[in-house]
């Protein structure tokens, strides 16, 4: 990313160099201009870099997990449910909760752009804001889910929720079998981000290697 | 619009190819987190919203947006908005070199690092409070409208003409197709159920359904 002002040697896409180029004369004009302020930016980064991430996902669903009382909360309110434990704000105005249970599998896509929920899961991986994730995700689940390793038996409803609207959809795992006991904080470990977009499911316990 | 952004149900984009979660970064590249920062930041102005910056990303010519990555669609997307704004000038834009400060009442609005983490706390919720009920409630049978407007849209073309259930009804929000224009309006927004066979056809496994969120200018009885 550091070479400029080499030739072009194809056709179709822009040198990166050209594009680093290009990114920071916009920043110098704005921050020129009096429109942006660079230190603003570098928390910005900051925040979404090491902040705010799926780990705050994974503290809720541990939650649901191991409180039923919080979980029909999360279920029948999520906003609010999820502001208790302190994730608010920006995408994440408006959440809902979906289910996973042995015959229900939801799937999270926006086909639109990549509307996601920032509070709880972070920014979204490339994948989930690539063509092919949102072209695929509402017409063939099935096939998506098996290119993520994930098999469901034939039986199982797969609903999958395309975030057209301000609303922003957490995918609610099943609990693994074999963490009868197991602390929040151990459930955690288990919950990743993709089985809160419903790609995967949560870790089987064996797979942490814990000595519980 | 009928644009490229419009993706469910393309065919022939090939696999996903996701990275594995724990090796995959939060930016790639240096510059993806300057166009991540610099977007968030220049709407603070006031001078666009969230559905002008989408509709400002979707305008891009189909070839363009498809072979762009994330972050470059972004980029094209925020020198149109501080463009079309006049935020910017074409010249401006080209040189790098500014012509002049922005309006003082403009550069006061500008985001401060001391800021954001409270901005982002708070958000920018979109519920609004109508005057009119909502015409549908639970279990309804409704068909999304047939409409294909020039102008941003949330109502995507796979549903368009299709049968589906009102699951759950949200609440007025901001309404997309207006806010676009610059018109903060409320209508009722719904969470629709579809069923597979309903959307692509006998072929598709019958216990499947896709749930999109419409509102109500995107709906009819069915």
């Amino acid at each position: 990313m550091s070479e400029h002002h080499h030739s072009h040697d194809h056709d179709h896409t822009e040198p990166p160099s050209d594009l680093v180029l290009r990114v920071q004369a916009l920043e110098s004009l704005l921050i020129e201009k009096g429109l942006v302020d660079s230190a603003a930016i570098d928390v910005l980064i900051d925040t979404y870099e090491t902040k705010v991430g799926p780990r705050n996902g994974a503290n809720v669903v541990a939650r649901a997990w191991g409180d039923s009382e919080f979980k029909q909360w999360l279920l029948r309110d999520a906003t609010a449910a999820i502001a208790s434990l302190g994730y608010t704000g920006r995408q994440g105005e408006h959440m809902k909760v979906v289910e996973n249970t042995p015959t229900v599998h939801n799937l999270v896509v926006c086909t639109l752009c990549s509307c996601y929920p920032w509070p709880v899961l972070g920014l979204p991986p490339v994948w989930y804001k690539s063509a092919p994730y949102r072209a695929r995700a509402v017409a063939d689940p099935r096939g998506v889910l098996e290119e993520f390793g994930t098999e469901l038996t034939d039986h199982v409803e797969i609903r999958v929720w395309d975030s057209t609207s301000e609303m922003r959809y957490l995918v609610l795992p099943e609990r693994p079998e074999g963490t009868v006991g197991w602390s929040e904080a151990d459930l955690t470990e288990l919950v990743t981000r993709n089985a809160m977009i419903g790609v995967e499911k949560a870790k089987p316990p064996l797979n942490i290697g814990r000595s519980k | 619009m009928n644009g490229a952004h419009d993706l469910g149900g393309m065919h022939g984009l090939g696999p996903i190819n996701p990275e594995p979660e724990a090796e995959e970064p939060v930016f790639h590249a240096d510059w993806e987190k300057r166009v991540f920062g610099l977007t968030l930041a220049a709407a603070f102005p006031g001078k666009w919203n969230i559905d002008m910056s989408r509709y400002a990303r979707e305008r891009q010519h189909p070839i363009d947006y498809l072979r762009h990555t994330y972050y470059e669609n972004w980029l094209a997307g925020l020198e149109k908005l501080l463009v079309e704004a006049e935020l910017v000038n074409p010249e401006e834009l080209k040189t790098g070199k500014a012509a002049g400060p922005a309006d003082e009442p403009i550069q006061q609005r500008a985001l401060k690092a001391e800021e954001v983490a409270e901005t982002i706390a708070k958000g920018s919720p979109v519920a609004m409070t109508i005057s009119t009920l909502p015409r549908f409630k639970s279990g309804d049978s409704v068909r999304a409208v047939n409409r294909h407007p020039t102008g941003h849209t949330r109502e995507p073309r796979y549903v368009r003409g299709r049968v589906g259930v009102i699951h759950e009804y949200h609440g007025a929000h901001v309404f997309p197709d207006r806010n676009a224009e610059g018109s903060k309006e409320g209508r009722h927004l719904y969470s629709v159920r579809f069923s597979a066979k309903a959307l692509w056809g006998e072929s598709a496994p019958g216990r499947n359904a896709v749930y999109v969120d419409l509102w109500e200018d995107y709906l009819e009885a069915a």
